[in-house]
């Protein structure tokens, strides 16, 4: 870090100490001593990452988790550390904008000050400028690009096919993506993409055949260097995702697949491997542990911000493993210095997008405009007024998730609800009023059917153990890397020391227990189930806001955990 | 060409992939309906027992059994199963769920010569390891493999 950034970085400290709203556009340029972008090249190959942006178009605010918790080897490691103990893992000093971006501490009052993340405009004036000091460099989206917003809802994905395209993404892979339909994908990847963007992903094979559904990876030349990038998409899509959406295409992880590809690359002369992967960052860490020959994994779902790599030993030597968070809030610039042919030092930076900081691209807002004018109207609709915090986040609620339940529970008449684990959504300040835009970021999917059902208590506890499985099995192969599925109208215990089954326990209803025997009315949303149907999720959140204008602070629902005494993925 | 050849096979039958397996070989359909049906093993609830009545019965554990199958299956119903067994002259592969009721799913026997490998498609109420066994030179060796069932939704 030079002198003039630090020198930077301590006035944004001082600005934000003292209350003040930053919009320094002048930071960026290149005249401004010590702005906060320069960021000096290194080496001469450049990977741009950019990974589960969920449609997020325009700048907007995102409050990283305060629980997101690690157990057995991935207990106190990255990506499981929050808030202070994330800081000091990164010696990242508290009250900076740095410690704003990574954590959710202070998040109200250091949003105010720093103001939102993210927008096209501002990441493609960021990318420009970090490619221009980095000629050849390639940009890469780790996907759930396609989905997490109305308009991208509405056009089927192509608000984000032409975003992507003028920001001059140059290699995909996808999770999300899917739920737009096999056949939509294929347009996409066959039509718009063709001879600009190549869709990689060596995990997705056919049924019947087991023959590869898109190039499982592609070689390109930077500054005479090959490099290959291989892609994962997510792995248990047909599983977190309904399975009619690709009923003929079979994912999962294929680490033995994946060796292959990476031998293959190697002996076509690529002297760098990288995996754009969707993996998650557990399973990247552990499939980078069994796979040899990768340089680097640059990996996303998880939606961790997480401010350098974790360097992963295996028999081929070592593999970088990044995570570079979601909603556009980061871009990932990994420099590499190639020598005889191979990787011989690398710099990592997770760039935070602060979008006061950063002028506009003006052809990325025009286009943004006139996707957006169409359905302006509809998004700009004010609904309520939030008078506390309103996010997601988190391993087991969010306060807009509650939100979510209470509308369930009341408009639909249900002792109880469930609402998905999902790890996209944007945040919004007190005081703030909920737009329709906003509902469509919490909700905005291809089966968004709410449903009424009468579940036995003991039905309601399987449940709960399976999704509790998917996110703290002991063998990160075996986790999907949502969250656990929010309940409201029950409180339980969670004993993260226990296995599959033995998780839940203690679960009360009206203060009573929950009898196993007994029918409770369950509302949910999202149902993975073909032929599922039933009033969107939207239109029953949104009706619900009309009604109440104002929404207080909400409770959170929240299991007692057990056997989280130390863990520093928990604040 | 793929297309063409999807197309061809839905057009045949739907018993393509068999007909493909025993013309590449890894079938011998005479042997298969010539072997008598053991109604005991198929019908035994437990694994120990199905192992027992279809004679490998204190398996010893074997690495040269491999067995590629999903971590978590994407369809419980139709679960993708390959086992290869390096084991010199391996006779027949036979496949356990534990969890299911009746626990034997298949016994392959080989032909002499046939290359030990198969791949087929098996059912799963729970998750559950899925057992192989593998009979060779008249002596047993088994491998295992846990396989996850879920009723997923809630990802990502």
């Amino acid at each position: 870090m030079s002198m003039h950034r630090r020198e930077f970085l301590q006035i944004l400290a001082v600005a934000a100490a003292s209350g003040f709203a930053l919009n320094s556009r002048s930071a960026l340029s290149a005249s401004s001593a010590g702005g906060f972008y320069d960021l000096p090249a290194f080496g001469n190959v450049s990977l741009l990452h950019i990974t589960d942006c969920h449609a997020q178009l325009l700048p907007i605010h995102f409050r990283e988790p305060n629980v997101n918790i690690g157990l057995g080897a991935s207990r106190n490691r990255a990506p499981h550390l929050v808030g202070e103990k994330l800081l000091k893992a990164y010696a990242i000093r508290p009250g900076t904008v740095e410690a704003h971006a990574f954590s959710y501490l202070d998040f109200d009052h250091a949003a105010r000050t720093y103001g939102k993340v993210g927008g096209f405009p501002q990441l493609a004036t960021l990318v420009k400028k970090i490619r221009a000091s980095r000629p050849g460099s390639l940009l890469l989206d780790g996907g759930d690009t396609w989905q997490g917003s109305g308009t991208a809802l509405w056009t089927k994905g192509q608000d984000m096919v032409d975003a992507g395209k003028l920001l001059g993404v140059d290699v995909m892979t996808g999770h999300w993506e899917f739920t737009l339909g096999a056949e939509r994908v294929k347009e996409i990847v066959d039509n718009d993409f063709k001879g600009k963007v190549d869709f990689v992903a060596q995990n997705v094979k056919t049924n019947d055949f087991g023959d590869q559904v898109f190039q499982p990876y592609v070689i390109k030349h930077i500054n005479g260097i090959p490099v290959a990038i291989i892609g994962q998409a997510f792995p248990y899509t047909p599983i977190a995702n309904p399975r009619y959406m690709t009923p003929d295409w079979s994912f999962g992880i294929q680490d033995e697949n994946m060796q292959k590809q990476v031998d293959e690359v190697r002996a076509k002369g690529a002297q760098v491997v990288v995996v754009l992967s969707h993996n998650g960052m557990d399973v990247d860490l552990k499939m980078a542990s069994r796979v040899s020959g990768i340089d680097a994994i640059l990996g996303g779902h998880t939606h961790d911000g997480v401010p350098a790599p974790s360097i992963v030993k295996n028999a081929g030597g070592q593999t970088l493993v990044t995570n570079a968070g979601s909603n556009g809030k980061f871009l990932g610039v990994l420099d590499l210095d190639v020598r005889g042919g191979k990787v011989a030092g690398f710099k990592y930076k997770l760039l935070p997008v602060f979008s006061n900081l950063i002028e506009p691209d003006t052809d990325m807002a025009a286009l943004i405009q006139k996707v957006r004018a169409p359905y302006q109207a509809k998004l700009s609709e004010k609904l309520a007024v939030t008078e506390g915090t309103l996010y997601r986040r988190g391993n087991f609620n969010g306060t807009f998730d509650q939100l979510i339940l209470d509308a369930l529970m009341e408009v639909k008449g249900a002792d109880a609800a469930f609402s998905p684990g999902f790890r996209w959504g944007t945040s919004l300040l007190p005081g703030e009023a909920i737009t329709m835009e906003h509902v469509m970021d919490q909700t905005a999917i291809t089966y968004p059917y709410t449903t009424l059902t009468e579940m036995s208590g003991e039905t309601i506890k399987m449940i709960m153990e399976d999704v509790c499985d998917n996110l703290f099995n002991a063998d990160p192969y075996k986790q999907q890397g949502g969250d656990m599925v929010r309940v409201g109208g029950i409180s339980y215990t969670c004993d993260l020391r226990q296995s599959f089954g033995k998780r839940i326990d203690h679960m009360t209803f009206n203060g009573k227990p929950v009898d196993p025997h007994r029918t409770y009315k369950v509302a949910g949303w999202a149902p993975v189930a073909e032929g599922a149907t039933g009033e969107p999720i939207w239109d029953v959140v949104a009706g619900y806001l009309r009604d109440k204008k104002t929404i207080t602070p909400r409770k959170l629902n929240l299991p007692k955990l057990v056997g989280v005494e130390g863990n520093a993925g928990i604040a | 060409m793929n297309q063409l050849r999807r197309t061809f096979l839905k057009g045949t039958s739907a018993a393509g992939t068999i007909a493909v397996a025993i013309a590449a070989g890894l079938l011998k359909p005479g042997q298969v309906l010539a072997a008598e049906w053991n109604k005991v093993a198929f019908g035994a609830t437990t694994t120990a027992d199905a192992m027992k009545d279809i004679g490998v019965g204190g398996a010893a554990e074997s690495k040269d059994i491999l067995i590629k199958a999903p971590d978590i299956a994407e369809n419980g119903a139709v679960v993708p199963v390959e086992v290869t067994s390096k084991i010199p002259g391996t006779t027949a592969i036979m496949i356990f769920v534990d969890k299911n009721q009746n626990p034997l799913i298949a016994n392959f026997e080989l032909s002499n010569g046939t290359e030990p490998y198969i791949s087929t498609r098996i059912k799963m109420a729970n998750t559950s390891f899925v057992r192989v066994a593998v009979k060779a030179g008249g002596k047993a060796y088994t491998a295992s493999k846990e396989v996850k069932v879920t009723i997923g939704g809630c990802g990502g």
